[in-house]
């Protein structure tokens, strides 16, 4: 009969369409992958990784060569210069050693005017200039105070910058993708967004963790029901903070949990712990140190609702699991890891 | 001889359309004048139609229609209406149940109004089908196991969008519409209670699971394997078994020393089939609601054995900074 083959024909073109647009348009990880145990044997604690996208990896993560060190001698920059607030106590010749090295980091085909009037190198009228400020603070705030998540490796302006003016990975509030009024809610989730991984989990899991301190955790710590109202929907936001976790560092659960019971920290790899100081700075730096920028920033700074681009784990690691593979840039700059306010 | 062993059915008979049995009085009469189909007695009776739809078939196919069509709009009003995009971005489209705010509360319809109403045609649209399958097998005399095998699948259903969501007290502890979201959801549950795997129902009804399978692969080979020999008139063979239901039972006899009959294989997988979705909905609906964790509910039984620790000890760093979150 007619119509029975006609449905076969049908039935057999969409399969193999869909089949076809999975593998050639899916977000696949090409062969080999390699998986290595680091817990005990047989529960899957293992660290996936592909050896072609670690070398891509390691191309895109060579730390600059460091400046001659400077001549730490003579009058302090602050005596020579005017307005030096952060960095005055240096000699005039690390100042400018610094000076330099920001300017290879952060915007270096702007060059030093991307931050300077050139009438007079002090004004405060660039608004660039006010931000590099705070963000000096910030990074000897970190270096300082957070060595529970940078250790002794620490962080440089170059570990999130990479030579441009603004972040590659940075994150504002999602006004979501266009839908109706009145019908079709998506409530926060369901579509392809990279934030998340593309899951369909909720794509804006960042303000509510990462500059909120809404409450992440979501398993109960007794066996019997004694008074978590905790839901199904709020765990799928932690859930997709996790998904963002996974992506920006380039490992799987198991990096930081434990397969058998990912909330019991006892079983927890040690990562877990660096990882939860990781989104209290991450916090930190967007309630403390950008957030309040705002009125620095033109408009065009601004995300799509008016908030400042802000910081995730993705703006340091970059899909590594140690920013830069660990190499330790603050060893060559230890102005960088005083203590700030 | 006909010749079996092939992917498909090499058989197909053509004959005066089978009619059926004669209806009692006050049921509908059968509809569509019945055809046969080439294709499709490559993989089942070729002959389609004459079907009996009757009022709970007419009002199910309407309440089914009304849920897909209500979840469909969603889905594409959420892409603004956008063919292109409702087409490209399906499998992450869904109509979600109401924020849990609202708790077992009517919402408005864009906050899980839509969904409760898809949900309410949707089960309407399932019990009325459930109607019809035991009905239309009562009225061929014949027995309603297959009623009672999808009265379970129901029970899974209902477990997970009405039964449970009832007893937490919030529509939002039911699953979306949708399917990445769907799965999403299921991980989600896993996490929030303590790791599913440690939730004994739910590792029995991955046993039925894993065993319907199983078991449908050993009976569809066996009775592929004596269909030389006429094995598949399994019916006769109940009480007449000739030599294809000889050998059958003799292989696995010879091969695992036990074998099922040509009427308990049938048992078996009615059972398996069955208790995958019966114990599944147990599992379910004790999940939050009698156990919150099941992991540590098993630590406590001695069912979740101990590892030995190669990892430094991790503390909670919350508790070392004294309850910060």
């Amino acid at each position: 009969m007619k119509i029975g083959f006609a449905i076969t024909v049908v039935l057999v073109v969409v399969l193999v369409v869909f089949n076809v647009a999975g593998v050639f348009l899916g977000d696949w990880d090409r062969t080999p992958v390699v998986a290595s145990q680091q817990g005990y044997r047989g529960l899957g604690m293992e660290v996936v990784s592909n050896p072609r996208t670690n070398a891509a990896l390691r191309r895109l993560n060579v730390v600059p060569e460091p400046y001659p060190p400077a001549d730490p001698g003579g009058p302090r920059a602050s005596q020579i210069y005017e307005n030096v607030q952060v960095l005055g106590d240096l000699s005039e010749e690390e100042f400018t050693r610094l000076m330099s090295a920001i300017t290879d980091w952060v915007s270096p085909e702007e060059g030093c005017l991307y931050c300077h009037n050139d009438e007079n190198l002090a004004d405060d009228d660039v608004y660039t200039k006010v931000v590099a400020r705070r963000m000096l603070q910030m990074t000897q705030h970190l270096n300082s105070q957070w060595q529970d998540h940078v250790g002794t490796t620490g962080v440089t302006c170059y570990t999130c910058h990479r030579g441009r003016p603004v972040p590659a990975e940075v994150w504002f509030k999602d006004p979501g993708p266009r839908q109706a009024v009145g019908i079709g809610n998506r409530a926060e989730q369901n579509a392809p967004a990279d934030s998340v991984a593309l899951s369909s989990l909720p794509y804006d899991p960042f303000s509510p963790f990462l500059s909120d301190a809404r409450e992440i955790r979501v398993a109960s710590t007794v066996a019997l029901p004694s008074g978590n109202r905790r839901s199904i929907k709020q765990t799928e936001w932690t859930y997709g903070l996790m998904m963002h976790f996974s992506q920006s560092l380039g490992v799987n659960c198991t990096y930081c949990h434990n397969t058998r019971s990912f909330f019991s920290w006892d079983a927890s790899p040690p990562q877990r712990s660096v990882a939860w100081h990781g989104i209290r700075m991450a916090r930190d730096v967007n309630v403390n140190y950008i957030e309040p920028l705002k009125p620095s920033f033109p408009e065009h700074r601004l995300g799509p609702l008016g908030d400042v681009l802000k910081v995730n784990c993705a703006t340091c690691h970059q899909g590594v699991n140690k920013p830069l593979y660990g190499a330790n840039m603050l060893q060559d700059y230890p102005s960088l890891a005083r203590s700030g306010p | 001889m006909v010749e079996y062993q092939n992917i498909f059915s090499r058989v197909q008979v053509r004959t005066a359309p089978d009619m059926g049995i004669p209806l009692d009085s006050g049921s509908w009469e059968r509809q569509g004048e019945p055809f046969f189909s080439y294709w499709v007695g490559k993989i089942g009776n070729a002959q389609i139609g004459p079907i009996y739809l009757g009022w709970t078939g007419i009002a199910s196919l309407v309440c089914g229609i009304i849920a897909i069509e209500i979840i469909g709009l969603n889905m594409w009003a959420s892409v603004n209406w956008d063919l292109s995009e409702f087409i490209r971005q399906l499998p992450w489209l869904a109509l979600e149940p109401p924020p849990p705010s609202y708790g077992l509360s009517l919402p408005p319809l864009n906050e899980g109004g839509w969904w409760l109403m898809a949900g309410f045609f949707l089960t309407t649209a399932i019990l009325l089908w459930w109607i019809r399958m035991y009905r239309r097998a009562r009225a061929l005399g014949m027995g309603t196991h297959v009623a009672w095998a999808f009265a379970s699948a129901i029970w899974l259903y209902l477990v997970l969008g009405f039964i449970r969501p009832l007893f937490m007290g919030s529509w939002g502890e039911a699953v979306p519409f949708g399917i990445f979201p769907h799965l999403d959801w299921t991980a989600a549950l896993s996490i929030r209670y303590g790791n599913l795997f440690y939730n004994p129902f739910h590792a029995l009804s991955i046993v039925f699971f894993y065993g319907s399978v199983l078991l449908f692969a050993m009976h569809g080979a066996t009775i592929l394997a004596v269909s030389r020999f006429g094995g598949e008139r399994e019916i006769e063979q109940v009480v007449d078994r000739g030599t294809a239901s000889e050998r059958a039972a003799l292989f696995w006899r010879w091969t695992m020393g036990f074998n099922a009959t040509m009427e308990s294989i049938h048992r078996w997988a009615w059972w398996f089939a069955v208790l995958c979705t019966l114990t599944g909905g147990i599992g379910i609906l004790l999940t939050g609601t009698v156990v919150d964790n099941w992991y540590l509910w098993s630590v406590k039984h001695g069912v979740a054995p101990p590892y030995p620790q190669v990892f430094p000890p991790v503390a909670d760093p919350a508790a070392l900074q004294g309850g910060l979150q």
